[in-house]
């Protein structure tokens, strides 16, 4: 490759030039690659849709048609704000929740032996187990759904969050102390910004976590939104809509998870901007 | 400034050193500092004081404990036993009188320069322009003006502890507290350093108190060294190197004084190395 571009550098002709253009590209722009790798897995779904490997395995480009129809009738925008209540709850919920009590367990032994040992078993059961016990309690609406997400996202980003605080620099802790920082100024100007690297993947860990729980309580508990249009287009052999439904929720995670990375680079720690 | 006058270190005393008149006013007292950890016995009972204006080195092997002491006095380790004394003032933690800069530079990675320099007087809650302000004097007063705001990882590790040196400055303390500052910069920065570090002593008139492990640093830079012998650490001895730093630093390094200080404090020390 390099050798052919140091020959075209003479007298380049217009196919190498734009050979050239496209690389300088590629080494530019990392969505290049991503573009590439979807190209990549959409082609093979498309030709192991057409081969067929199974009569319920559509091609992707059925699955895209059956996708922008749920969208031209609305089935999937209504679908997506059932899914997204449950979920943005409990979401909400867990982050919130779970960031307090992780960096409060990493800040006091006595709430980590409170702590600690509650979360690490409950990240360490199958969760999905225990949704039907939820649905005995709390019934099919919408707060047993709620639990689940919060079920399945708490615990990862409680133990993120505590660990994170736990492999703060502590010369920097010991920096702020040398200068009189007060504890609040060293919690929140100090142990919190060291931490949110780490506090920031257990929020992504949860939040696709939380995904798993939507979709666990509306196939589980009662078929809504998603959950609905999976049961109801596989019930019906309509597999092109089933593997749509499917494929939306992953491309909606997908874009979530990004979004908070976005987030954190940007406003969290700009320095990961450079270099 | 001849070599002859150099060679002769009680000639080199007596034109320089007018700091001696406040010997009775010790900035930092120690007074029978014990430290513990468990079983193992770190500090036994040291005794000392820290004159004003002079820069004192706690130099020693490995095991010492001399960081522990400059932590003890920085108020960040607690001592077993004993106190610490900082003008005249018992003291039990950090105080504005004493600014720690240290080994592993911990600057902040998510601040730029100037708000790591300015985080001291950001603590004590100094408005923006003020804090700016000085900071930005002690970031040109150590050589790093134009970096104002590059992030630590894009600084060399020299560059870094400059970042480190010029916030325990711009505290305004009386006593600045060097945890072998220079022991992560490459050789040829820290000969660079040490004449800077003399340079900023001459300038802001503070008192130092340094740690390090090198004996060719120690009698470089200081006024007077704290030798101690480790497990558990005691004073051994104390030196006063008299060399006469106004002459230039190649100098310094040449002139016999300051090799037989060198030679005389590695006798004191060798029988610690295995």
């Amino acid at each position: 490759m390099s050798v052919m571009s140091d020959d075209t550098s003479v007298a380049p002709p217009a196919g190498a030039t734009r050979m050239q253009s496209l690389r300088l590209f590629a080494e530019r722009r990392r969505s290049f690659w991503v573009v590439l790798s979807l190209l990549a897995l959409f082609t093979a779904w498309e030709i192991a849709g057409r081969i067929p490997i199974s009569f319920a395995f559509p091609t992707f480009l059925d699955t895209l048609a059956a996708f922008f129809e749920m969208v031209g009738d609305g089935t999937m925008i209504r679908a997506f704000f059932l899914t997204l209540q449950p979920l943005v709850l409990g979401v909400a919920i867990s982050a919130l929740l779970g960031i307090g009590i992780g960096i409060a367990m990493g800040l006091s032994d006595k709430l980590e032996w409170l702590f600690a040992p509650v979360f690490i078993v409950l990240q360490a059961a199958p969760m999905a187990a225990l949704v039907p016990l939820v649905t005995f309690v709390y019934g099919i609406g919408l707060v047993a759904k709620t639990l689940a997400v919060i079920m399945l996202a708490l615990p990862v980003i409680v133990l993120n969050s505590y660990k994170a605080v736990r492999h703060v620099n502590p010369s920097l802790v010991d920096m702020c102390r040398s200068f009189q920082g007060s504890r609040r100024q060293q919690i929140f100007r100090i142990i919190i910004p060291d931490a949110s690297p780490v506090l920031f993947a257990g929020l992504r860990l949860g939040v696709a976590a939380g995904f798993i729980g939507v979709m666990l309580a509306e196939l589980l508990i009662t078929p809504t939104g998603i959950g609905d249009l999976i049961t109801y287009h596989r019930s019906v052999a309509n597999y092109a809509h089933m593997y749509a439904a499917v494929a939306a929720i992953i491309a909606a995670s997908t874009v979530t998870l990004a979004l908070l990375q976005w987030f954190e680079t940007n406003v969290m720690r700009p320095e990961k901007r450079r270099s | 400034m001849n070599a002859a006058a150099l060679a002769n270190p009680a000639l080199a005393k007596d034109e320089f050193d007018p700091a001696s008149i406040v010997t009775n006013d010790p900035v930092v007292r120690v007074e029978a500092i014990s430290k513990h950890y468990g079983a193992t016995e770190a500090l036994r009972s040291i005794d000392l004081q820290f004159e004003r204006g002079k820069l004192t080195t706690l130099l020693g092997p490995s095991g010492c404990g001399k960081t522990t002491l400059l932590k003890i006095i920085a108020g960040l380790v607690p001592a077993t036993s004993g106190r610490i004394v900082v003008n005249g003032r018992a003291v039990t933690g950090p105080g504005p009188e004493r600014a720690f800069v240290f080994q592993d530079f911990a600057l902040m990675p998510w601040a730029t320069v100037m708000r790591n320099v300015a985080f001291g007087l950001e603590l004590k809650g100094r408005g923006a322009t003020e804090r700016n302000r000085i900071a930005r004097h002690y970031i040109e007063e150590v050589g790093l003006q134009g970096f104002e705001d590059k992030y630590p990882h894009e600084l060399s590790g020299g560059m870094r502890q400059r970042v480190g040196i010029a916030r325990a400055f711009s505290v305004n303390a009386d006593v600045l507290l060097l945890d072998e500052p220079f022991s992560a910069v490459d050789e040829q920065n820290r000969r660079k350093f040490q004449e800077d570090l003399l340079r900023l002593v001459e300038m802001e008139r503070k008192s130092f108190i340094f740690v390090t492990h090198s004996i060719e640093e120690a009698v470089y830079v200081s006024d007077r060294i704290v030798l101690l012998s480790p497990r558990p650490g005691r004073v051994s001895n104390v030196i006063e190197p008299r060399i006469d730093r106004t002459a230039n630093p190649d100098d310094i390094r040449r002139d016999p004084g300051y090799l037989d200080v060198v030679e005389e404090i590695w006798q004191g020390l060798r029988h610690y190395a295995e």
